[in-house]
């Protein structure tokens, strides 16, 4: 069995087990776990950002467009593209985006396309 | 029926972050055809049943997403006059000369007010779907992967969905084939475009920022090949978003899942036949989860709002 390491979400506390083979999100998400949110899972649309605040880890590739280069030294990296190589402490800083519908149905303003 | 205009979609060009871990995609999960690699380093596929070079290219980028979707039309005459109806519908036009995409024609290159770059080209070379012209056999032994009928319709996300729906329209000639509303009863939330009878060449929704790849589609033969492209990507251990499930929206069936660079790709099956003296398909804000995924009724974020 792959080694384990213990991720901390600090935003609420939360924590779970994750082995070096696989990524923070898939290890994440195969305990059924929640907590940070989970898009494409592939480096591409952004929304499983986090700030690594301690730890160590291995990366691979991350869209530009989500993460800059400034990002990546800062430990600002993408959840599905880091498999942890030690226990890490982690904070969430992606989000799903608006989509319309959500903005429409959590305010019940008139649809404003330009607004939204 | 009249087929003449805008034939069908021709090409998609999608940015991919791993050149070779894409290839490997492509080729032995979805069971494309490599026809060809270009000094721009673009990576070219066909699919299974699809006689002309290329209908999907992917190219090594720092950014997920769409370059461009492109249509065939029907012959170079076509492509002038289509040409000349989008500089009178105010559209600014760029000729590409034939060659610098691998055995294909001239392409007109226009950008669409959700901001995605749209070509159209007449020519690119038939290779065939290798069973040949005279007394074919039925069908190819021996394919890899999901192995897809064809590259057959694009959903893109921008701000001016209304604009880019009357380009179409207007100056190459689709039809609306369903439309969902937003909570006004006025103001379209998504659009569903056919250039032929199908039911949708191109659909697009409405969303914050311009340019965006909701997915890429290709066609299966029947629903039980639906269910076995969840099986392949779930053998290689892919990126499933969603199904397989239905759509109330052109009633395909469907599995949605990321390609290795985290484009969504779908691979579907059905839907019905559309004409243009039909008329089209509205769906209420109330039930836009039933239109969207039949059988769950509700709405799905991460279906909604995750793009690239």
């Amino acid at each position: 069995m792959a080694t384990m390491h213990t991720i901390t979400i600090q935003d609420d506390g939360s924590e779970y087990r994750c082995a070096e083979t696989r990524s923070l999100l898939e290890g994440m998400e195969a305990l059924g776990r929640e907590g940070i949110p989970v898009g494409c899972r592939n480096g591409g649309c952004g929304v499983c950002k986090v700030e690594i605040r301690s730890g160590s880890y291995a990366r691979r590739v991350m869209s530009r467009e989500h993460v800059t280069e400034e990002d990546e030294v800062a430990g600002r990296v993408l959840a599905c593209r880091v498999k942890p190589t030690s226990d890490i402490r982690l904070r969430v800083i992606g989000k799903m985006k608006a989509s319309v519908c959500h903005t429409v149905e959590t305010t019940g303003a008139p649809a404003s396309p330009q607004s939204t | 029926m009249a087929m003449t205009g805008v034939l069908r979609p021709g090409h998609a060009v999608v940015r991919v972050l791993d050149l070779d871990e894409s290839v490997d995609f492509y080729t032995n999960v979805m069971g494309l055809k490599e026809t060809g690699r270009d000094k721009a380093g673009r990576v070219y596929f066909k699919c299974n049943d699809e006689r002309d070079h290329n209908s999907f290219v992917i190219r090594k980028a720092d950014k997920s997403g769409i370059d461009c979707f492109a249509f065939k039309v029907l012959n170079k005459a076509t492509l002038a006059t289509l040409e000349g109806q989008l500089k009178e519908h105010g559209a600014a036009t760029e000729r590409i000369p034939a060659g610098e995409m691998l055995e294909t024609g001239d392409r007109v290159r226009f950008r669409v007010p959700t901001g995605h770059a749209i070509e159209l080209y007449a020519e690119k070379t038939d290779v065939g779907n290798g069973l040949g012209y005279v007394n074919p056999e039925a069908m190819l032994e021996n394919t890899r992967g999901i192995n897809p009928v064809r590259m057959d319709h694009a959903l893109i996300y921008g701000g001016d969905i209304d604009g880019t729906r009357k380009l179409f329209e207007e100056a190459l000639g689709f039809s609306l084939v369903e439309r969902v509303k937003m909570e006004d009863g006025k103001t379209d939330l998504a659009t569903w475009l056919t250039c032929s009878h199908k039911a949708h060449d191109l659909a697009m929704v409405r969303h914050q920022e311009d340019g965006k790849l909701h997915h890429v589609s290709f066609m299966l033969d029947t629903w039980e090949q639906v269910l076995r492209a969840a099986d392949i990507l779930s053998i290689h251990r892919v990126s499933i978003d969603i199904g397989p499930t239905r759509h109330g929206i052109t009633r395909g069936t469907t599995v949605y899942f990321f390609d290795p660079s985290g484009n969504r790709l779908e691979t579907f099956c059905g839907g019905y036949q559309w004409y243009p003296d039909m008329q089209p398909t509205t769906w209420t804000w109330d039930e836009v989860g039933a239109g969207i995924f039949y059988h769950d009724r509700k709405l799905n974020e991460r279906f909604l709002s995750v793009v690239t």
